[in-house]
């Protein structure tokens, strides 16, 4: 296989097995989760039934005083990063062209040399994280296997994307085909790991909310 | 038959000066990234050689190649260069016919046995015996095979030949394949592109007769003075690329304004040649001036590469199998969630709520 053949694979079988475990995987766990059925709720609400866990959605973006003065690090580099690659994934020209390919929606891209700026942002923060999940002995102990796994996943595609852009290291052909197969690869990750949170995350947040304000606890 | 003048004996013959010939040899040697003394060493050296005898074969090609060649070629000062060699045999080209036109050919391979150039264009049918593709009953194999034997070096004109190009393109119904798979014991240049620039093959010429060794060469054997950089890094249109400016369509006012083609499926940063800096028709322009994207012709497989107007960052096939994927995951969804509902009904019925006799115990 040569890197024009190895492109078109990640153009084509490639990206159509990584979509295909993904949407899988993602329909099976998201169904999975919300048919697991709760108990009938049978005590009268505090408030407006609902509202502790609206609300919640959106207070637990908001840190706490106390954890964010013990660990300003992980609030601003975790939301730096989230960003970044909000940016770089939805703001890019050629991945609007991508996405307006499968599903048919488009919208303003961003030039060029801010999505590179943005990147080189992502990244260093990205490093830094891990950094300080290694640095930090409470941090480390907790980390599993996964932790590193999602990490390597999430990096890759952001640092292989940059290196095609900049012609570092190998020739664009292979370093685009390599930087698609990376993100194939975070894709079909998604849906089995703890990267699924970007699915799960508001809807867990309303549950959570909604949880304690049955038990008392309205926030 | 390769005459004993020296090149630059036909030359004064033909009244070209010695002054338009160092101009020429100056320009090659930029075009090259050669030092500016190397164009002086070229000149001494090409106009000292005798024209070597070159044999160009055709097998399973369209003839563009050589079309390039003649069109471009004709009133400019690459013409000169064709007069520099001794063009031995060229189906199309030559006068001869017939029994005349293979005797030339095996009395050029005699004479100069170890030394000639040989130029291919098209790619080798290996199916069905080599039938798909003979001359003058032969199949192309057994032509190659021993015209390579006496070469000094084997230059691939064009994608089909240094690829398998549109010959190979999938089915590949004739087993096309490049001329790299059957020459393995000789230098080999690939000098791709569908077709190539004709001062690409002039280049390399020339450089093969002034230094007596081929030129850089990349991974894929083309040579670096000419496919080192992508055509989108040469692109007049690339700032527009950077600023996110893209024609949407081929009579938008992007495509009016001359905005970057990515998005019209331009193949610019794959595709490795010189016609954004060399251009075609005497330097008028290229295909990206005219208003349609990089087809990638100078890349292999470039015509199995997916449309020629999907971008590069898009899907090159249907994606089935994530409709596929909706209706399984939904499947697999419903029976997880059955099982586990089963579980919990399971786990209710056998619930049996602890006794002030348990604690007992």
């Amino acid at each position: 296989m040569n890197q024009d053949q190895f492109l078109t694979w990640v153009r084509g079988p490639g990206l159509n097995i990584a979509l295909g475990v993904f949407v899988l995987g993602l329909l099976w766990r998201l169904f999975e989760i919300y048919t697991l059925g709760r108990k009938p709720d049978l005590a009268a609400p505090r408030r407006r039934p609902g509202a502790s866990g609206l609300r919640t959605m959106f207070t637990r973006s908001i840190p706490a005083q106390t954890l964010f003065k013990r660990s300003a690090l992980s609030y601003v580099a975790g939301y730096v990063f989230h960003i970044g690659l909000a940016v770089i994934v939805l703001l890019f020209a050629q991945h609007i062209r991508l996405i307006r390919s499968v599903v048919g929606l488009s919208w303003p891209a961003l030039p060029a040399p801010v999505i590179d700026a943005t990147t080189v942002v992502t990244l260093a923060t990205m490093v830094l994280i891990l950094v300080d999940r290694i640095n930090k002995p409470v941090k480390r102990f907790i980390s599993t296997f996964q932790d590193y796994a999602v990490w390597t996943v999430t990096f890759l595609p952001v640092l292989t994307g940059y290196m095609a852009n900049r012609h570092f290291l190998l020739p664009y052909t292979v370093m685009l085909a390599l930087h698609i197969l990376s993100a194939e690869l975070l894709l079909a990750c998604m849906p089995f790991t703890k990267l699924i949170h970007a699915f799960t995350l508001w809807g867990s947040r309303w549950y959570n909310g909604d949880a304690n304000a049955k038990k008392g606890v309205p926030v | 038959m390769a005459d004993q003048k020296t090149v630059g004996e036909r030359l004064a013959e033909q009244g070209v000066s010695r002054r338009a010939f160092l101009k020429f040899c100056a320009a090659l040697a930029t075009m090259m990234a050669l030092p500016p003394e190397a164009g002086r060493a070229m000149a001494e050296a090409l106009a000292q050689s005798r024209r070597p005898s070159v044999i160009w074969l055709s097998f399973q090609e369209c003839t563009g190649c050589t079309e390039s060649l003649t069109r471009s070629a004709s009133p400019t000062l690459e013409n000169m260069i064709f007069n520099m060699i001794s063009l031995d045999y060229h189906e199309t080209l030559q006068a001869a016919s017939g029994y005349g036109a293979e005797k030339s050919r095996a009395d050029a391979m005699k004479e100069n046995y170890g030394k000639y150039l040989l130029l291919v264009d098209g790619s080798v049918a290996l199916g069905q015996g080599g039938a798909y593709s003979t001359v003058a009953g032969r199949s192309n194999l057994d032509m190659l095979q021993e015209a390579a034997k006496g070469a000094a070096a084997v230059v691939a004109v064009g994608t089909c030949s240094s690829f398998g190009g549109i010959p190979a393109a999938q089915p590949n119904p004739t087993g096309a394949v490049p001329v790299t798979d059957i020459v393995k014991d000789k230098p080999v240049i690939n000098v791709s592109g569908c077709p190539p620039i004709p001062v690409v093959i002039t280049g390399v010429l020339a450089h093969y007769l002034t230094f007596g060794q081929l030129p850089a060469l990349d991974a894929l054997g083309r040579p670096t003075a000419f496919y080192g950089n992508s055509i989108h890094d040469r692109c007049y249109r690339r700032p527009f690329y950077d600023q996110g400016k893209f024609a949407k369509t081929f009579d938008d006012e992007g495509a009016r304004n001359g905005w970057c083609l990515f998005e019209l499926g331009c193949k610019g940063p794959t595709t490795h040649n010189a016609c954004a800096t060399t251009k075609w028709n005497g330097g008028t322009s290229f295909p990206i001036e005219s208003g349609h994207g990089c087809l990638g012709c100078s890349e292999p497989n470039f015509w199995d590469g997916g449309s020629f107007y999907a971008p590069l960052s898009t899907p090159t096939s249907a994606l089935s199998l994530a409709t596929d994927a909706v209706v399984a995951g939904v499947a697999v969804g419903a029976a997880v969630s059955v099982a586990n509902r089963m579980k919990k009904k399971h786990a209710k019925a056998g619930h049996e709520p602890a006794t002030v006799s348990d604690l007992k115990k």
